[in-house]
């Protein structure tokens, strides 16, 4: 029960922080792509003041368990592979031309109108064939 | 206007102190496309409620804001091939990439994660040449 109060808190404040900040508002988000037009600088500040809060709790992970559960996440992996490589690069196209991506998709849903339940519907449906895409890849190309 | 990078700044610190919760608490990296994607595809099936108390947050928390302020407008796109293409690329790419801007971005930059920092450059490029050739060149956006 815990677990899934402190989860609805982290969700809220993402959301939140995503709403206050400009995330959902594609236009910002398209200008802070559009280097080479009108330059909008604001998500330089968003993501940096996201990762300020991100980077102290690492660091407190060093010396304690989590309050709920007895591990943290392991260490990141540093393979870099295809998929990493690809998938990246699908998502910044699609990121590029509507301006929303998966956490702000999620919290404009009650604001934003029906544009964004098409694209969430799309973004559900590309999650869920993502798993059958990736054997199918995995099959056809084998990894080197 | 000249306030964005205020309310920019305010609600970056609002999003890492959201990652900064999952961590510390339930020991949980915050990546909004592995949390959704796990509920979608069934591979998140032992902790759904987890993810579906998250994502409860993210979507009723900002509608509390409605009351009190102006109805914000996101400028989205009417166009509806545009949705659903740049919905299928968002939903297959971060799948694929295993995260996107809060999985990578944000908790991956902020422990030095080598796949993080790649996929970020990445998808900022992508989503910058997307920018370019649709907004300049095509003229659609």
């Amino acid at each position: 029960m815990l677990r899934l109060i402190f989860a609805f808190i982290a969700g809220g404040l993402f959301g939140t922080g995503l709403f206050l900040s400009g995330m959902t508002d594609t236009t910002k988000v398209q200008g802070w792509l559009d280097v080479f037009g009108n330059w909008d600088p604001t998500l330089a500040f968003v993501l940096g003041g996201a990762i300020l809060p991100m980077a102290l709790a690492w660091h407190l992970t060093k010396s304690r368990k989590p309050l709920t559960c007895d591990y943290f996440p392991a260490p990141p992996n540093p393979q870099l592979d295809r998929r990493l490589i690809g998938g990246s690069v699908l998502f910044g196209m699609g990121w590029g031309l509507v301006g929303l991506c998966p956490g702000p998709a999620i919290a404009s849903l009650g604001y934003g109108g029906w544009p964004h339940w098409v694209f969430l519907l799309c973004m559900l449906t590309g999650m869920i064939v993502t798993p059958k895409l990736r054997s199918a890849l995995d099959t056809a190309r084998p990894a080197e | 206007m000249h306030l964005d990078w205020i309310w920019g700044l305010i609600g970056g610190l609002l999003i890492g102190t959201a990652g900064a919760v999952f961590l510390l608490a339930n020991g949980r990296i915050m990546g909004a496309s592995g949390i959704i994607g796990g509920l979608v595809d069934g591979s998140g099936k032992s902790n759904w409620a987890e993810r579906s108390a998250f994502l409860a947050g993210v979507i009723l928390w900002p509608m509390l804001f409605l009351g009190i302020a102006e109805r914000p407008d996101t400028h989205i796109t009417q166009n509806v091939v545009i949705l659903i293409v740049a919905g299928l690329l968002v939903g297959v790419g971060t799948r694929l990439a295993n995260g996107c801007t809060s999985g990578h971005g944000v908790c991956g930059i902020s422990r030095l994660s080598k796949r993080g920092i790649v996929a970020t450059v990445i998808y900022l490029m992508a989503g910058g040449l997307t920018v370019l050739v649709f907004r300049h060149h095509l003229e659609v956006m």
